[in-house]
């Protein structure tokens, strides 16, 4: 047999070889010269904007120092800068937001994998990419005409009759522009990345686990909890990490429902601004360079901030599938 | 039983390891018990038959398994020995488009009654993997007692002497009675296995079907779960699919050939192996295909 197709298929490969093309050098060194042009394009971007973060930053960390980040004070017309009411707004509405759509989104992935029939899997799929799909702007729209009135008429006397002695669910409240509602619409916003990452963590369990647990006689349930949600709790806990890291930029509908209030306060129906929020608010406004300075080192803050955090979801993801893998 | 131990089977070398692995050794000594006429019969499964879909994957299977031996399903791969192993813990309906029909009575009870619910079955049945799969997030410990916790065990002492109890039945005692708060993938992969099996026993089911237990294992791991099965038969049937005839001489009191689907011959292990009723079982056990 060998030898048979030997034979008959040498001069077809010759005739083909001379028909063919000389290996153009030429082109492949374009190829290669373009892709390395345009990735290098993508560096520099990024190498100027860290630049130019800098520099403005530069001037006020001069200024302020480490001041800059502890203080709470930010008085534009005294010309004092401190920017903890931000960094205090950005962890709270993000970290809120988070607790907030963690449940619904894990929640959602366990359906999604474990119970939902067949037919109800990919419409569901389609919606929730649908929801990550919907401009910032459009999700602050909403909130303005119809989430701040539920939460000013319904939620907020609700929650002050019943759990008012808290600090953080007293005071008044102002048309229902507070830190609880940008909370509420950054949920909204992580929802879709939590529950596509977590999602991909539930199906990433194998099988095998959950025959484990079916064999022991589990329930539907037990077996989510024994084999699949345990399995996975570290890779949740990545998904939830890669949310904080779009919670923390948020900026455009956060802006829309904070109130734009630059102080600490500690009941969550007060107004407040975060990082992101202060800078798209204030900046039009910035006429002297110290005001945009320091509005740029609040911007040099987030981006480290976001960083850090985006950091330590890869991180975790990678070694969560790590460990997953050393399982067999 | 040293001379069918799987470290000495002769391998012959002009053979390739596919259809060597065909060549049974059968043991000249082999004191294998048979199966007694008395021994009651654990499982009696008739006219069984299970579909995916549109494929008849098992065609017509009745047998009666019985209690407290090991029973033995060979036959090629994709013959179906996974799939009628898997009905008998009702384990195969968590496939989407697996359908059975037919009867399947443990102990006289039908596991297919409506009014049964197949968690109960399952606790009853209980099942070993081809790859071990302890709960990578638990002890060893946790690992053997979970299925008692799920059942709602809560007294500490008699989880304890379960726990014990477990693994002493899977020979793991000793070599994991001082690690026990360790995790249970930090062990070696035939100990997991046997992990697997202590995880199984734990819950007293009266049945364990293990499917191609060792096929992952190293032949001294092998050695260990086989002999473990000569002594668990003591209390509990075992029904374990295999695809090495030599594994089913050394274990099985009984053993079942099926080909593509259907259940061709069922007998004493050592009268399946020399004397077969059927061309089909000694074309297969001779090596003339499979
Ligand atoms: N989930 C499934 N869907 C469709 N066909 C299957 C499925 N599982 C097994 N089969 C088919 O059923 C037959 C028997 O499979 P199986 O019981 O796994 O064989 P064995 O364990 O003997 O190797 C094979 O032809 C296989 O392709
Ligand atoms: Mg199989």
């Amino acid at each position: 047999m060998p030898t048979a197709t030997t034979t008959m298929e040498a001069p077809t490969t010759a005739t083909a070889a001379q028909r063919m093309r000389p290996v153009s050098r030429a082109s492949e060194f374009a190829f290669r010269g373009l892709c390395l042009a345009m990735a290098s394009v993508v560096l520099v971007l990024v190498l100027i904007v860290g630049y130019q973060l800098w520099r403005g930053a530069g001037h006020t960390f001069h200024r302020f120092g480490l001041s800059f980040l502890t203080k709470s004070d930010w008085d534009p017309n005294a010309n004092s800068f401190g920017a903890l009411p931000f960094i205090y707004g950005t962890l709270v509405t993000s970290l809120l937001g988070l607790l907030i759509a963690t449940p619904l989104a894990v929640a959602t992935a366990v359906f999604l994998t474990e119970l939902a029939p067949n037919w109800l899997r990919q419409p569901l799929i389609f919606l929730i990419e649908m929801l990550a799909a919907i401009p910032s702007v459009i999700l602050g729209l909403w909130a303005i005409f119809v989430l701040l009135p539920v939460l000013n008429e319904h939620v907020f006397p609700f929650l002050q009759k019943t759990v008012g002695f808290l600090p953080i669910f007293s005071g008044t409240s102002f048309g229902g522009y507070s830190v609880l509602a940008a909370s509420l619409i950054i949920a909204v916003m992580v929802l879709p990345i939590i529950t596509s990452v977590s999602r991909e963590i539930l199906r990433s369990v194998p099988d095998l686990q959950r025959e484990a647990a079916y064999g022991l006689g589990a329930t539907r349930w037990e077996v989510t909890r024994i084999a699949v949600l345990s399995y996975a709790k570290k890779g949740i806990f990545g998904a939830m990490i890669l949310g904080l890291g779009r919670a923390l930029g948020e900026t455009m509908a956060v802006t829309m429902v904070i109130g734009n209030a630059n102080e600490i306060k500690s009941s969550l129906f007060a107004p407040g601004n975060t990082l992101a929020s202060v800078i798209a608010s204030q900046f039009n406004e910035a006429a002297d360079d110290s005001y945009r300075d320091a509005l740029i080192a609040v911007g040099l803050v987030l981006f480290g901030i976001t960083l850090i955090v985006n950091l330590c979801a890869r991180l975790l993801l990678k070694f969560g599938t790590a460990d997953a893998g050393a399982v067999h | 039983m040293s001379s069918d131990n799987p470290a000495t089977v002769a391998v012959p070398t002009n053979r390739a390891p596919a259809v060597s692995s065909r060549v049974v050794n059968f043991p000249a000594s082999s004191a294998l018990p048979a199966v007694s006429p008395t021994d009651a019969v654990a499982i009696d499964a008739r006219e069984v038959n299970i579909f995916y879909g549109e494929k008849h994957a098992v065609i017509d299977a009745t047998l009666g398994i019985p209690a407290r031996s090991v029973t033995a399903i060979i036959g090629p791969s994709g013959c179906g020995k996974s799939t009628f192993l898997r009905c008998l813990n009702r384990m195969h309906e968590l496939t989407p488009g697996a359908r059975m029909t037919g009867s399947i009575r443990l102990n006289g009870e039908n596991l297919y009654d409506p009014k049964v619910d197949p968690t109960v079955v399952r606790r009853r049945v209980g099942m070993v993997f081809q790859k071990s799969n302890p709960f990578p997030t638990m002890t060893i410990g946790e690992n053997v007692t979970v299925g008692l916790r799920l059942n709602g065990v809560r007294d500490k002492a008699f989880l304890r002497e379960r726990l014990e109890d477990a693994l002493r039945k899977a020979a793991l005692w000793d070599e994991v009675k001082s690690d026990l708060a360790k995790p249970g993938i930090s062990l070696s992969g035939g100990q997991q296995q046997r992990l697997c099996i202590a995880r199984a026993i734990a819950v007293q089911p009266e049945v364990l079907l293990m499917d191609e237990p060792t096929s992952a294992l190293d032949p001294i791991a092998t050695a260990k779960v086989e002999e473990l099965m000569n002594e668990l038969k003591r209390n509990f049937t075992i029904v374990i699919v295999t695809h090495s005839m030599q594994q089913a001489t050394r274990v099985a009191d009984q053993t079942a050939f099926f080909y593509l689907g259907k259940l061709v011959e069922f007998a004493p292990t050592r009268e399946l192996f020399n004397n077969p009723r059927e061309k089909q079982t000694e074309a297969y056990i001779t090596g003339r295909f499979g």
